[in-house]
């Protein structure tokens, strides 16, 4: 693989954009604040190792302030009780004026949402930037996809904030029923530092739509767009107490999230362990519901009717099995796209892998950076084949070369451990779909899977006999903001995205009432 | 002779009067004042085809008028069925190989989120402009109107990406799903009392779900849809895809209705005109139709009301618009316990309406839309006290040009849609007698009850036979609520997800599935 790591962009003639961190304290009640403690920690470039700002730290007495400012702002501010639309009418302001002193409501959520959408539009490079340096983003990536895609989910969710519907209901006594659906309350998130800017708004865009207030706790090693998202959201019209940013570690400001009494919701993205620490949080404090969208060990399923260079291009990311008569052609192909594939400074707009560049090829940290040569290492030693990669790149910062490895065997760790790195496992070869069906269910996780096939009848049934939240067929993240993604098993549930995700935050109250003297039930 | 005939189009003008602070005039002596001279150019007159304002394939023009004087505002071209064919050429073309149905849908929403940025930008030549060729007050235009037709805009910009079909659980091995696809070319045909609104409420909808359209305007009132619909090309809609046609029913309205290259019609006007346009539709190609039609709704009031809010609430329900809504609360049923009490208060009311220049501030009522309503009017007027009710207000011209109405209050048992300013009065005793009588019409359209029983207002919700029953509100429109009429008030929904289901075809994709994990 072209080495093009970290020291080497004064040769490459690229252009590293000047760096400006604007926000490192907390976000609470509509202002920066510092934390209580006085603590701050520092946030690294994984390009370099270099320590590019230091943070105000929360931990549970920020916590603590930031619930009771999102309380405030949903028992008693504006946001839950924004109309749907301005009323200037005048022919119903005479009507109005006699029957309520209606409280003039001059914004709704969904116009501020879209103008907070347009204002991320207009700080694309900026926040990629942020992205790049914090969590090794590819910037190109950022500014073409991450960044226009975080303001894309915005602007879905400004679109849906006034289709949220209740039902009239059929009841089989003589009574007029309804359900409303209620905006949950105060919103606890937990987002991860694969995708920054992404998994924010995953979470923080539909929230907000549906009328809720939220606390954010990024993680600790991404604060610094979700710092820059809170400032935009303040510009575009969204009132103090409704976001709140509180950037800080997991055992301290994240755990003081879970076992909040007085938070309703909590919606967490990050590992399974995590995820299952958050979940017993919440059940010993106040049993608050959780949506948990956890690790995977996502198969893609090859089959030999498949295009073997879509198949090796799609796959490029993930573990896959594939079909016996093809296996040979697949790793040949495999290692050689592995190989040509430029490592290097994420600025660089000719590098496909930074310190961190894919969902399952992050290391964004020293920690992770070890992590996955420990993983790298196991692999080897239990008997795999390491085909291409398996070293660190460069001279400083978490690089490391595409890896992979054939001849895994399906109880192998490094096909059983979601390893969050450059590490492709050329796991089984099958000779039957069934066969197949069975390997690839043969994990803990189900958050997604991929079929490659031209064959329309094994990808009906293979999309129904894979136990995962989302099939991808002769296709992988296809993310859509309409489109519902969130695991099965281990992999967590509840979902994000689309108008499902919707559901996460709306509580559901029927409303029923006697009839006298219908006409018809 | 009115000063803004002289003004050449594409004259900006600085009018004294604009938003004038001048006190509005009292009834009866409102209009002899000269016009105050509307604030904007007038931009487009011509026919839009293909993303080109052209003029008629006949050459032809006609004047549209300012109710307020009955003198010619601008001469606009006048389509008729040659440029309705080329407009449904051009929309044909734009959907089967245009870009508009196959970019995403997040595409379409953007350049209708553009749309309605652009609509807020330019909303005071916008309400001007509506004011104008339609004589209503500009205060209701540019505070309520407009910015309506923003928000329903917003609000289909949001259905774009959002517009789900069912997977469906089939009876045996197979794997069913439901595709929604956006019906082809729309046919579209507005009516003059809510150009803009109505312009919104049938092209939104069409455009986020994907299709294009053929809209012609009314004959009365063509102006505003054409600046719009520059306004949307400026958004970045491609060619094509919205086409807006002036010109009169029987020439352009007909061969819309008889297309046989045109897959859905849409009408809001009167019930007389959609029998003609469902019968023309069955006639060419069977294409589906939704209608807006009249209505002669019931505004009930129960013993246990306020009766000065419910006087209030009731005028409004009827005089909104010169009382040229569809679904005017044209029948006001009073309870005989505070029947007298009522009548003298409206009557007071309607006395008190201030019927003026719809330009000046103030001002409640502007003028009728046309001379030929104007009449219409006053003879309903006149035949009420022929067959023995009781004229208490108005029921007259007011000054002496325009086409302005004094509110009229009368008593009696009204059946035909009036589409003035002219309330009706009536007595009843009890629930079953009011409800019997509520429904004793052939429109359905829409009901208010004004009560504060729980129960009277349960039971009247489900007993009206109307489209939408308003329970002490009136006109209470928004993006999201359904409307439509039950009996001959019409066919079909609009508004909310509703209103997606005129657009889009519906197609069951099936195909079976060998050994499915799960049925």
């Amino acid at each position: 693989m072209a080495a093009a790591n970290g020291s080497s962009e004064k040769h490459e003639g690229f252009e590293v954009p000047k760096v400006e961190v604007k926000f490192t304290k907390l976000f609470i009640n509509g202002h920066f604040v510092d934390a209580l403690s006085g603590k701050t920690f520092e946030t690294r470039d994984p390009r370099t190792g270099e320590v590019i700002a230091r943070i105000a730290e929360g931990d549970k007495a920020d916590i603590d302030l930031a619930v009771k400012a999102a309380r405030e702002a949903f028992d008693n501010g504006p946001w839950p009780r924004m109309t749907g639309y301005i009323r200037p009418t005048i022919y119903c302001i005479h009507i109005e004026f006699i029957f309520v002193s209606r409280q003039r409501v001059e914004q709704e959520r969904g116009r501020i949402l879209h103008r907070f959408a347009d204002l991320i539009d207009q700080h694309i490079e900026e926040l990629a930037i942020l992205d790049t340096v914090d969590a090794g983003k590819l910037f190109m990536v950022g500014k073409l996809r991450d960044i226009p895609g975080a303001a894309h989910l915005l602007r879905y969710y400004a679109g849906a904030a006034d289709k949220i519907h209740g039902a009239t209901l059929k009841m089989s006594q003589r009574m007029q029923a309804y359900t409303l659906k209620e905006p949950v309350g105060v919103v606890g998130h937990i987002v991860p530092w694969n995708y920054p800017s992404t998994m924010y708004f995953f979470k923080v865009s539909p929230a907000l739509a549906a009328g809720c207030t939220v606390v954010v706790k990024p993680a600790e090693q991404t604060p610094l767009s979700a710092l820059f998202y809170a400032h935009l959201a303040k510009a575009a019209g969204v009132p103090d107490g409704v976001l709140n940013v509180v950037p800080g570690f997991g055992p301290t400001a994240g755990a003081a999230v879970a076992s909040h009494m007085d938070i309703d919701k909590l919606s967490f993205t990050g590992s399974t362990e995590v995820g299952r620490l958050v979940m017993e949080a919440a059940a010993k404090s106040n049993l608050k519901p959780v949506s948990l969208e956890l690790g995977g060990k996502s198969p893609v399923i090859v089959f030999d009717d498949a295009d073997v260079d879509m198949a090796v291009n799609l796959v490029n990311f993930a573990t896959y099995t594939n079909k016996e008569g093809i296996y040979d052609a697949f790793v040949k192909k495999a290692a050689e796209l592995a190989k040509k594939s430029v490592v290097g400074d994420p600025f660089n707009p000719r590098v496909n892998q930074g310190p961190q560049a894919r969902t399952s090829q992050c290391h964004v940290d020293k920690d992770q950076y070890e992590k996955v040569l420990k993983y790298i290492d196991i692999g080897q030693r239990e008997g795999a084949t390491l085909v291409t990669g398996g070293k660190p790149c460069g001279d400083k910062g978490y690089y490391i070369e595409p890896t992979i490895f054939t001849d895994v065997k399906d109880d192998m760790t490094i096909a059983q451990d979601e390893i969050f790195g450059p590490v492709m496992s050329l796991i089984i070869k099958f000779k039957t779909v069934e066969e197949a069906i069975q390997k690839a269910n043969n994990t803990r996780y189900g958050l997604a899977a991929g079929i490659v096939t031209k064959n329309i009848d094994i990808a009906n049934m293979v999309s129904r006999s894979i136990r995962a939240g989302v099939i991808w067929i002769n296709c992988y993240f296809a993310f859509d903001p309409d489109a519902p993604f969130g695991g099965y098993k281990m992999s967590g549930f509840g979902k994000d995205m689309g108008m499902d995700a919707l559901e996460k935050y709306l509580q559901t109250k029927t409303v029923a009432t006697p009839l006298y003297n219908t006409p018809w039930l | 002779m009115y000063k803004a005939r002289a003004l050449l189009p594409g004259t900006l003008l600085h009018g004294r009067h604009r938003f004038s602070t001048a006190p509005a005039v009292v009834t009866g002596a409102a209009p002899n004042d000269e016009p105050i001279q509307p604030c904007v150019e007038i931009k487009h007159t011509q026919l839009l085809i293909n993303g080109n304002f052209v003029d008629a394939a006949s050459g032809k023009t006609f004047s549209t008028l300012d109710p307020r004087t009955g003198e010619a505002i601008a001469r606009v071209a006048e389509g008729d069925a040659e440029d309705i064919n080329r407009a449904v050429a051009a929309a044909r073309r734009a959907f089967d190989e245009g870009p508009w149905p196959r970019m995403s849908a997040y595409e379409r929403c953007r350049v209708l989120l553009r749309f309605a940025d652009l609509i807020e930008s330019h909303a005071e030549e916008i309400a001007a402009l509506e004011t104008w060729d339609s004589g209503k007050p500009l205060e209701q235009a540019a505070g309520a109107e407009v910015p309506m037709v923003a928000r329903f805009v917003r609000y289909y910009a949001g259905w774009a990406d959002k517009i789900h079909g069912l997977v469906v659980p089939a009876d045996g091995p197979h794997h069913a799903q439901v595709l929604h696809e956006p019906i082809g070319v729309a046919g579209q045909i507005i009516p003059w009392n809510f150009p803009l609104l109505m312009f919104a409420w049938k092209v939104a909808p069409a455009l986020a779900c994907g299709n294009t359209v053929v809209l012609k305007t009314a004959e009365q009132t063509p102006l505003s849809a054409l600046y719009v619909a520059s306004l949307l090309h400026e958004a970045g809609v491609p060619e094509g895809v919205l086409n807006v046609i002036s010109g009169f029913g029987p020439t352009a309205g007909a061969a819309l209705c008889s297309h046989m290259d045109v897959d859905k019609l849409a009408f809001t006007g009167s019930t007389g005109t959609g029998k003609i346009i469902l019968e023309l539709a069955a006639r060419s190609n069977l294409k589906p139709v939704t209608l807006e039609l009249g209505g002669k709704s019931p505004f009930v009031v129960m013993d246990d009301a306020d009766v000065d809010q419910a006087v209030e609430l009731a005028h409004h329900a009827v005089f909104f618009n010169q009382g040229q809504c569809c679904c005017a609360g044209s029948r006001t049923f009073v309870h005989e316990r505070v029947y007298d009490e009522f009548v003298e208060k409206s009557k007071a009311r309607a006395l008190n309406r201030v019927v003026g220049d719809p330009f000046r501030k103030g001002v409640e009522q502007g003028p009728q839309i046309d001379g030929e309503q104007f009449k219409k009017i006053l003879q309903y007027v006149k035949s009420g006290v022929d067959t023995g009710a009781t004229l208490v207000a108005g029921g007259e011209r007011v000054g002496d040009r325009g086409f302005y109405v004094h509110p009229t209050d009368e008593m009696k048992i009204a059946q035909e849609e009036i589409f003035g300013p002219v309330q009706t009065i009536l007595k009843f005793r009890g629930v079953e007698e009011v409800m019997r009588r509520a429904n004793a019409t052939p429109y359905g359209l829409a009901a208010g009850v004004f009560t504060r029983s729980l129960d009277v207002a349960n039971t009247m919700a489900r007993a009206l036979r109307a489209g939408t029953v308003w329970i002490n509100c009136y006109d209470v429109f928004d993006a999201a609520i359904p409307f439509g009429g039950f009996k001959m008030s019409g066919v079909g929904r609009e508004k909310g997800p509703y209103g997606l289901r005129n657009y889009l075809q519906t197609k069951s994709v099936v195909t079976p599935i060998r050994d499915a994990a799960w049925l």
